[in-house]
Order: structure tokens, then C-alpha cells, then sequence
């Protein structure tokens, strides 16, 4: 897939992405693993939603990050789990 | 049950949760990894009961939790308890046979937010499917598993492996495929419980095993983007121990279905365990503080070979009932691993077996099936193999 600034995105439904008070992260769920995500993984995941675009959740994580420009490690990490299999094309 | 991508963690905590809801069950696997002693196991919690181990392990850091059994189906408020479950923020996952399921129950399930199914099969063919689990099971499975993905369930479907089935491993592999499987946990009978009494009939020869590996690695290749397949050698042909439950006390509480916490469901046949009862005492006191629970955290229990072991933080000096079952001695390193003074006799124990196989008489013993009538016969005539 190419992932373009348009694309919006969402999260496999076989995948569940949530907060976990105890362990002071984000994770991602599936059959019987989970996998723990680091800060910025989980400020990009929190954002898939099926509605934003990929320069939406960019300029979403810029703001919050006082205008830092994410793009590159965005977009970097958007590659690793689309291969993974956690989101796909909305 | 095998475990995809769980990671460890630096403080322990009860992350996975195994539910075993009953003992009950309508097949028989012979190589069930259920305590040979389960009909002991009366009492049941109630939905109460479970609710509160749930809360309770939930607030500790519990994510995934594992409805199992027995057969989970069998018990009826299972609808209410995923409700729960799911509710309190778990992933969770139902392990069943798919016996005593239905359209309508599929869909009640979805309803009280079931986020997987894991089905298993005991073969590729209605004649050995049945036979092995000495039920008329295969087609009912099969329909339930086209519907777990008609439902949009991720299917997770599990075949145990041993010496009756591992020929058949591409028509299995075929059939998962066929189904649409998502996972795919082609898993090697361990020898505990059941499959222990029935070693004899149930461990794979090293050729078939040269065979079954070479087909799953070529299915891994071809179905890569599709399916996962998990396939993993019985531990008998390895020389290294698994780092068995990740670690005793560190990630797996398993509570039987009278309300016994066990670090592992295998667990319950080791001497020395007080069992602590769920009924009794909260998780966090059994999880950090029960004897059993700290009985065999880290390394500071083990004895030589394990204690002057550059390798003891890999592997934990493997698993505790596989050293008592093979050494009579929980606390000495796993006969698997070849450092041990045991491998020699393990592998001795294998070689017999692989040059017996084939053998008309040898493999005409029959079968010890599980069921509660050989469950009571084997506890009063204390007929549990001599292993030693």
C-alpha cells in the first residue's frame, strides 16, 4: 500500500488498541498476545480512528508536541504496522 | 495454549488470565493437559465467584483472559461472565471445542463483545477427528468454525499434534486454509496429564517429526501474508528447556474451576502447593504473597545444574512438573535440557518409543481416553503410570 497524506486509516477489528492504567500505556490486543506500545506509538495509534487522514494525525501529534515536525516517524511507523497487519485503508 | 507476542515484564503481574470454568467436557482427548485427578475437582464456582477473580485480576494489570474448560460451553452463564469480562476492558478469548455451540449462541456472544474464538480440531478427517475425541464432532466443528469467521471473529484454530495425526499435517494445514484461519497453532502434545498416561500411543517418531516440521515451514512461506502458523516440537527432542509459562509467577495465573490458583494448569500435580482458593483469598495476596505463587519465582530456588548456569535467566531452568514427573524433584533443572543427569534416561524413554512405533502389538494399546470414569479409576487404583 502507499500510504499517502490523504489516506485515512483505521485499525483491523481483529485488533484492539487501548489504555492500560496499570502498566502506564497504550497496547495493542489480539488472540491471546498483546503487545505494549511506546509513547509515541501510542499517540499515533490513539489517533487511527477511521476518520482522520494520515496529515490529520501529523498535524494532531505536531500540535500537541509544540509543533515538532513527526512526519518522517510518522510515517516510518504507519510502514511497520501496516505490515503488521493492525490498520488498513478506511 | 500457546502464546503470540505476549511481552514479559519487568515486575510480574498476572497479565494472562486462564478461566478454567469446569472440568466438564463432551470429548475424551487422550492427551488432554486437564488434571488426571479432575473428578476430585467438584464445586464449581459460581458467576458470582468468577466475577470478583476477574475485577480483581483486572485491577492487577490482567488483559488477556482465556475462557476455557473443560469445555467453557458447557456452563451457562458464559454469556454473563464475557459480558463482564469484556466490560472490565479485557481481551477475550474463548477456547473451546465447539461442541455445544450454535448460531444463536455465536451471535450472543458477539453481543456480549467476545473479541475471539479458538476452535480446535483433533484432525483433518471425520474418522480420526471422532475417534480421537471420542465424540461425533468433525462436521459440527467445521460449521462452527465457518461461522466464528461469518461473525467476524479472528479464528484462531488449534490442532494438537502427536504420532496418531502429525502424517496427516497437510491435510490439516489444508483444511485451516480452507476455513480461512487467522492463526494457526499447530501444537505438540506436552506430556502432562492425560497425554503422560498415554506417552506411549501418543509421541511422534523423529522421522515423522523431520516430516511435520518440513510441511508447516513450507505453509509458514506460502501463507505468510495470510495466516500464522505456529508450530512448535515437543520439548522431549529438544536439549534445551522452555522458559516454561514465561516464568513461574510472572505473567500466568491459571484458576481451576473449584477456585484453586495455579501458575500454571499443569501445576496442580505438584507436591508442596497449598493451592490458595480464590474463595478464600484475593488475587493480589495469591499473585505476590501465597508460598505457591513464590515458590518458584526467579532463580533463587534452583539447585546445581541450574544455580551456576549462565543460561538459568534464559530458560528459568524449564518446567517445574516436567522435573517432578521425570527426577520425582520439582526443584532440579528440567530433563529436557541436556545439562541435567536425567536427559539420558528422557531420551533413552524417547528412543524406545520410536523403535517400538509401527510394532502391530505395540500400537494396538489402547488409548486411555479422558473421562471422569477413568479419572475416578485411575485415583482409586492408583494406576497413574510409574514414570521414573
Amino acid at each position: 500500500m502507499k500510504l499517502e497524506n490523504e489516506t485515512i486509516l483505521e485499525i483491523v477489528p481483529t485488533f484492539r488498541v487501548q489504555w492500560e492504567e496499570v502498566q502506564d500505556c497504550y497496547v495493542v490486543l489480539y488472540p491471546e498476545g498483546m503487545v505494549k506500545l511506546s509513547q509515541s506509538a501510542g499517540e499515533i495509534m490513539k489517533r487511527i480512528d477511521g476518520k482522520k487522514t494520515i496529515i490529520d494525525i501529523i498535524n494532531d501529534i505536531s500540535a500537541t508536541f509544540e509543533g515538532a515536525d513527526v512526519t518522517e516517524d510518522v510515517m516510518k511507523f504507519l510502514e511497520v504496522v501496516y505490515g503488521n497487519g493492525w490498520i488498513r485503508n478506511k | 495454549m500457546a502464546t503470540v507476542g505476549l511481552e514479559t515484564n519487568n515486575q510480574s503481574r498476572p497479565l494472562w488470565l486462564l478461566a478454567e470454568l469446569t472440568y466438564r467436557c463432551p470429548l475424551q482427548c487422550p492427551y488432554c493437559s486437564n488434571p488426571v485427578e479432575m473428578a476430585k475437582y467438584k464445586n464449581e464456582l459460581s458467576t458470582d465467584d468468577w466475577i470478583r477473580v476477574m475485577q480483581q485480576a483486572r485491577k492487577m494489570g490482567a488483559t488477556q483472559l482465556g475462557f476455557s474448560g473443560g469445555e467453557p460451553l458447557v456452563r451457562k452463564d458464559l454469556e454473563v461472565l464475557i459480558k463482564e469480562a469484556r466490560s472490565l476492558g479485557y481481551y477475550t478469548n474463548l477456547i473451546t471445542s465447539g461442541v455445544g455451540m450454535d448460531e444463536k449462541r455465536i451471535l450472543a456472544f458477539k453481543e456480549a463483545g467476545l473479541d475471539h474464538i479458538q476452535i480446535s480440531f483433533q484432525a483433518s478427517n471425520e474418522e480420526l477427528n471422532n475417534y480421537i475425541g471420542g465424540t461425533k464432532s468433525f462436521q459440527h466443528k467445521y460449521e462452527m468454525a465457518r461461522l466464528v469467521k461469518e461473525y467476524e471473529y479472528p479464528m484462531v484454530l488449534n490442532i494438537v499434534l502427536h504420532r496418531k495425526n502429525v502424517d496427516q499435517i497437510k491435510d490439516i494445514l489444508d483444511m485451516t486454509v480452507d476455513l480461512n484461519a487467522d492463526y494457526v497453532e499447530l501444537a505438540s502434545t506436552q506430556y502432562y496429564g492425560w497425554s503422560r498416561v498415554n506417552i506411549d500411543q501418543l509421541l511422534p517418531t523423529k522421522e515423522q517429526l523431520i516430516h511435520a516440521e518440513s510441511v508447516a515451514r513450507e505453509y509458514q512461506e506460502k501463507m505468510k501474508d495470510k495466516m500464522k502458523i505456529i508450530y512448535v516440537i515437543p520439548d522431549y527432542f529438544e536439549n534445551r528447556p522452555k522458559k516454561c509459562m514465561n516464568g513461574w509467577g510472572n505473567i500466568f495465573l491459571t484458576i481451576a474451576p473449584d477456585g484453586s490458583a495455579l501458575p500454571c494448569h499443569a501445576a496442580g500435580q505438584l507436591p508442596g502447593l497449598e493451592f490458595p482458593n480464590v474463595r478464600d483469598h484475593g488475587i493480589d495476596w495469591i499473585w505476590n504473597d501465597s508460598p505457591d505463587f513464590n515458590k518458584f519465582r526467579g532463580t533463587s530456588w534452583m539447585q546445581e545444574p541450574c544455580k551456576s548456569c549462565d543460561e538459568k535467566h534464559k530458560d528459568l531452568g524449564g518446567c517445574r512438573c516436567q522435573a517432578y514427573m521425570l527426577t520425582g524433584d520439582a526443584t532440579n533443572a528440567d530433563p529436557v535440557c541436556d545439562k541435567s543427569p536425567f536427559h539420558e534416561t528422557l531420551h533413552n524413554d524417547v528412543k524406545r518409543i520410536d523403535k517400538l512405533s509401527g510394532n502391530k502389538e505395540f500400537e494396538s494399546k489402547p488409548l486411555v481416553f479422558r473421562n471422569m470414569k477413568n479419572s475416578k479409576d485411575i485415583m482409586t487404583d492408583k494406576k497413574t503410570p510409574e514414570i521414573v
